[in-house]
């Protein structure tokens, strides 16, 4: 049975028998990978501490038949540890590893990898305020997977904006014409904000009050989650 | 696939954790062909352990009665509270005889992926008990993983209103291990939590 060697991000982790765990894992060029880590649950085990959520390492894989086996992990970088010492950004970075699962679940790429590494790292070191770092990666991982939202011009007929209404189920901000009857209208600074959250404009972002970063999270959320075709279970979680 | 209640036998014991499709194999044909197993006392001891057993009223720990022996017992010292995740934490601790004081049982750990938060645990009923001021000390035990240590943040946070002095477990190297084998996050650990010795 060959073996391969990647390094990724530890999503989640199940318990398995008496000592084991199955570690979901978002690999740089394998895609999401699920794979078994032998007696990592005893409290001799020697890389137990590698495998837990949130941590990047470099792990070489033995194929299996259903699933793959762990047989070394090398840590690359430590993030857990920084993340589990405040309770909303641990909430916050639950969210980024449900949403990374499910995002990927057919299909992974090195840039959804890099996403999550980057946004769990700017989480652990507190670059930006944590709700602004999640929906900032919520945004742009929906991006990546097809799903991005307009902003500038109606996401239903192309018509150049500003618009008024953002309506989720189709893809952003539409117009007077295209907007369902009852479609919820944004304020301008709400859309600049979520704008600014995709591009990564972090100066823009964390200028707005903290009113408008609460509208823009509702937002984000019921777009992730329709997106998705699933709710988020770690979302009604979250902590601020 | 076995005739009726054979195989009914197999599906039975295969839902149980930890045991597959040739695990309850196994077990069934165990049951089936050995004479001197007594059917009779398992099937009653596991009829009696659904009807009699509890959780402690107090702590949330395993018990035949209303509070758990532990609740009970006089000589326990009711200044110290050890917060764990499971019943079977209790009995890993009690195994260790260095521990005198109460426990309480939160029933799990937090864990936003599965949909576990705070209100899913035992933690008003332990904001209640710490309520009369008799506890001096909590010391929280939960798993030293990432939702044991979640859990654990959020309760000194919400603690930290209380006036009382709130413990962690160390974390570090296992006795008997060897320096070179540990990782660097446990070690890493071991260093945080060094004690002097002189």
């Amino acid at each position: 049975m060959p073996t391969y060697r990647d390094e990724g991000v530890v999503l989640r982790t199940h318990k398995l028998g008496e000592a084991d765990r199955i570690v979901t894992l978002l690999t740089k060029g394998h895609g999401k990978v699920r794979a078994v880590a032998k007696g990592v649950r005893r409290t001799s085990s020697k890389f137990g501490a590698r495998l837990e959520p949130f941590m990047v390492a470099d792990i070489q894989f033995y194929e299996g038949r259903s699933l793959d086996t762990i047989q070394q992990a090398e840590t690359i970088a430590s993030y857990g540890a920084d993340i589990v010492d405040d309770y909303p950004r641990f909430t916050a970075a639950s969210v980024m590893v449900e949403t990374a699962d499910k995002v990927t679940e057919l299909e992974g790429s090195p840039q959804q990898y890099l996403l999550l590494v980057g946004a769990l790292r700017s989480l652990s070191r507190q670059e930006h305020p944590t709700e602004l770092t999640l929906d900032s990666y919520l945004l742009r991982a929906l991006s990546l997977a097809g799903w991005a939202p307009t902003f500038d011009s109606c996401a239903r007929c192309g018509e150049v904006g500003p618009h008024e209404s953002f309506v989720v189920q189709l893809g952003g901000m539409v117009c007077v014409k295209c907007a369902p009857p009852g479609a919820p209208h944004i304020v301008p600074d709400v859309v600049l904000l979520l704008d600014a959250l995709v591009r990564g404009e972090w100066d823009a972002a964390e200028a707005h009050t903290q009113q408008n970063w609460s509208k823009a999270s509702a937002l984000v959320s019921a777009y992730t989650q329709w997106h998705l075709e699933r709710t988020l279970r770690s979302l009604e979680h979250v902590a601020k | 696939m076995y005739d009726g209640i054979v195989q009914e036998l197999i599906d039975e014991l295969g839902r149980l954790p930890g045991i597959g499709p040739k695990s309850a194999q196994r077990i069934a044909f165990h049951i089936l062909q050995t004479e001197s197993f007594d059917v009779s006392r398992l099937s009653s001891v596991l009829v009696e352990v659904r009807e009699k057993v509890k959780f402690c009223e107090i702590c949330g720990n395993v018990s035949e009665e209303v509070t758990c022996g532990i609740c009970r017992d006089p000589r326990r010292d009711p200044t110290f509270i050890c917060v764990v995740e499971e019943a079977k934490d209790v009995v890993a601790i009690e195994r260790t005889r260095e521990f005198r004081g109460l426990y309480h049982v939160l029933g799990g750990a937090i864990s936003p992926i599965d949909g576990i938060g705070p209100d899913d645990l035992r933690i008003r009923q332990l904001m209640t008990r710490l309520a009369d001021g008799t506890v001096m000390e909590v010391i929280i035990a939960t798993d030293p993983n990432l939702e044991g240590e979640a859990t654990a943040t959020y309760l000194s946070r919400l603690l930290k209103t209380l006036e009382i002095k709130v413990s962690r477990l160390a974390s570090g190297l296992p006795v008997g291990g060897d320096l070179e084998y540990a990782d660097e996050v446990t070690l890493g650990r071991a260093f945080e939590g060094r004690r002097t010795v002189s």
